[in-house]
């Protein structure tokens, strides 16, 4: 095991890839010689050039088109969108063409792509650069996404993620970059679909995703002092979605909160509260607890953009809540 | 007259098609004649209730696509539109499952889910119609580019109408198709209606082909009821691309023969300016060039053949199972 960066995790993953399989290639802006907005792709287009290692203008709808074009004749294409904001630019080639491809075609067609992008407030970025729009894309039938929290999840899973067969969207995020972990220094994949138990407990499950998952392990760690034992879920993959380690976790604890950064409306922690009710009722001592972001744009001034997103205390006084 | 046919140059002899191989004229005329009868099946079977949903017939446009997908190889790709069914045929389709699949049949191409605007086949290298206008270009672009990475020597035609080239994601692609020097062809065809706004009041600048040099790419314009005219131009573009010199833009002029769907009967449209069109009816241009009765009459009967043979084919096949679907679906 070596300690790196979560974004050095996500180089790993597309260098090894790219040695891997001449059939990968990534597109964005400013990717290649500057390296990206946040340094995941640099040293990439000095190992193999320009052909591979694309720099686009700035023309998301068309560019992720291209993914789509380039992953149906054989290719397995990696775009980068810079943040996930600029993704409602991409919609109908994500929604309307990846998604349903290999529907629509009776299954003829496979869309291989893997879409980049980064969320999240924290950087004083405001409204239209600080979004949490995984719900979105959840949504569809089709796609694919992936969220993880940690180096060690970043680099295994942007390798499955490459190696799909489906279209992915991998989302970011902003906070996570030059976080720290250790990662295995042999090569591994992880497999989507899996969540992981990031901490095991009794008392409580917190099922979460994304930089939320250090909060909750925060969160989880001032509880523990307290005497009450909280187990943290990361889901890490939102589809397919792991519900087997969710419903085995709370059937453990019998309490069971989803937090996630993105606002609570139509969020992902409704549907899963929802999937909860459905099949573990019985199993559950008490209502299922939502802590996510408010109902409101991101603002810019850092104390209401504080204010905005589920903190340490909001989580902990969620779990006392429940208890 | 808004929209004036382009100048008739057909009725030069019978050896106004200097350069062109008598099979590429005949496959060409072959194209157009299977299109026009498709066509005017399916707008019968829309009308028996056999079709739903929406059907845009491709009548009068025919010869663009024979012309365009005469100039590709097998293994080159094509990227299509809403209104689709003569790509798909010039492109080598097979008549039955084409029938089939738009006849919502489990044994049509896309095993009945995709319909009329969505007909694909991995085997032809039919990269789709599209339900989204314009939807179909940045995927073009992208074949285009997977291309440049394999490093093959194939095309893409990127087929699209004057109503997509006022969508943002033109202009990106040609943008982006210059950048990387992609091998990919801009089939623009101007039928002059997007839907039923006239290009005129849809753009204050109708030279569509002029867009190309925008962006650094050869624009052409070409007379689209001329499978020939066509063909050569897109020949010279399909070389070029092959060569690794970029894409090119070409605008071919051409009109619908009616409304934009089956049920819309196009009232919009100037009946002497339809009627100039039709006069120049690209099936009868064809016919009048090749020059000899006995081959075209010989091509119209193997295609009422084959034609017989799809609609006998797509009445017999089974509708896809709502089991077999069901469980197809992940949970």
């Amino acid at each position: 095991m070596t300690d790196i960066m979560y974004r050095e995790a996500l180089r790993r993953a597309l260098d090894e890839e790219m040695q891997r399989d001449p059939l990968v290639f990534i597109m964005g802006e400013t990717i290649a010689e500057r390296g990206g907005s946040y340094k995941v792709t640099e040293g990439l287009v000095k190992k193999y050039g320009a052909r591979r290692v694309v720099d686009t203008p700035i023309a998301e709808a068309s560019f992720t088109g291209m993914a789509v074009g380039a992953a149906l004749v054989g290719c397995r294409p990696v775009v980068e969108i810079l943040f996930i904001d600029f993704a409602m630019l991409v919609m109908d080639q994500i929604v309307n063409q990846a998604a349903k491809y290999e529907f629509i075609s009776g299954g003829q067609g496979k869309v291989p792509m893997v879409l980049r992008t980064q969320g999240g407030a924290g950087n004083g970025l405001a409204a239209q650069h600080s979004q949490s729009l995984e719900a979105l894309f959840y949504h569809i039938p089709g796609l694919k996404v992936v969220m993880p929290a940690t180096p060690r999840d970043a680099c295994g899973l942007l390798k499955a993620a490459i190696r799909d067969d489906d279209p992915v969207i991998f989302i970011e995020h902003k906070l996570l970059y030059m976080t720290q972990g250790p990662v295995p220094d042999e090569e591994y994949v992880i497999p989507l679909g899996k969540a992981d138990i990031k901490k095991p407990g009794r008392d409580a499950t917190i099922i979460t995703y994304s930089y939320m998952t250090l909060k909750c392990l925060e969160a989880a760690a001032a509880l523990e002092n307290e005497g009450i034992s909280v187990e943290v879920v990361d889901l890490r993959t939102l589809t397919p979605l792991d519900k087997e380690t969710i419903l085995a976790s709370v059937r453990r604890t019998g309490r069971a909160m989803v937090v996630h950064e993105a606002v609570k409306r139509g969020g992902v922690g409704g549907d899963i509260a929802a999937m909860l009710m459905e099949e573990a009722y019985d199993d559950l001592d008490g209502p299922v607890v939502r802590v996510a972001g408010k109902n409101t744009p991101v603002p810019y001034n850092v104390r209401i953009e504080q204010a905005c997103v589920p903190s340490v205390e909001d989580i902990v006084e969620g779990v006392l809540r429940m208890l | 007259m808004a929209h004036p046919p382009v100048a008739d140059r057909s009725s030069r002899p019978a050896d106004a098609s200097p350069g062109i191989p008598e099979p590429i004229l005949l496959g060409m005329y072959r194209n157009i004649y299977a299109t026009r009868r498709f066509e005017l099946t399916c707008i019968e079977f829309y009308r028996q209730g056999l079709i739903r949903g929406y059907l845009h017939p491709y009548l009068g446009e025919e010869a663009v696509a024979a012309g365009a997908c005469a100039a590709l190889r097998p293994q080159d790709y094509i990227a299509s539109t809403h209104r689709g069914h003569g790509h798909c045929i010039s492109k080598g389709a097979d008549l039955r499952l084409m029938m089939a699949e738009i006849t919502g049949k489990a044994t049509g191409y896309c095993k009945g889910r995709g319909g009329s605007m969505h007909i694909s086949s991995k085997q032809l290298n039919h990269l789709g119609a599209n339900g989204i206008v314009g939807g179909g270009i940045p995927i073009a672009t992208g074949a285009g580019m997977g291309i440049k990475v394999r490093q093959t020597d194939q095309v893409v035609i990127a087929f699209f109408s004057d109503g997509a080239s006022n969508n943002g994601v033109f202009a990106e692609s040609l943008n982006l198709a210059g950048i990387y020097q992609l091998p990919v062809i801009y089939m623009l065809e101007n039928n002059h209606y997007a839907v039923s706004t006239p290009i005129e009041c849809a753009t204050g600048c109708c030279d569509l082909a002029g867009r190309g040099p925008a962006f650094g790419v050869p624009g052409i314009c070409v007379d689209g009821n001329d499978a020939r005219e066509v063909y050569r131009e897109t020949l010279q573009a399909v070389a070029r691309a092959r060569r690794g010199e970029g894409p090119t833009l070409i605008e071919a002029s051409t009109y619908r023969h009616g409304g934009h769907h089956v049920n819309d009967p196009g009232l919009y449209m100037d009946p002497q300016t339809l009627a100039a069109w039709k006069a120049r009816d690209p099936l009868a241009l064809m016919r009048r060039t090749l020059g000899d009765e006995a081959k075209a009459r010989a091509i119209e009967e193997q295609v009422e053949a084959e034609l017989e043979a799809a609609v006998t084919f797509a009445t017999e096949s089974p509708e896809p199972s709502v089991v077999e679907f069901l469980a197809g679906i992940p949970d």
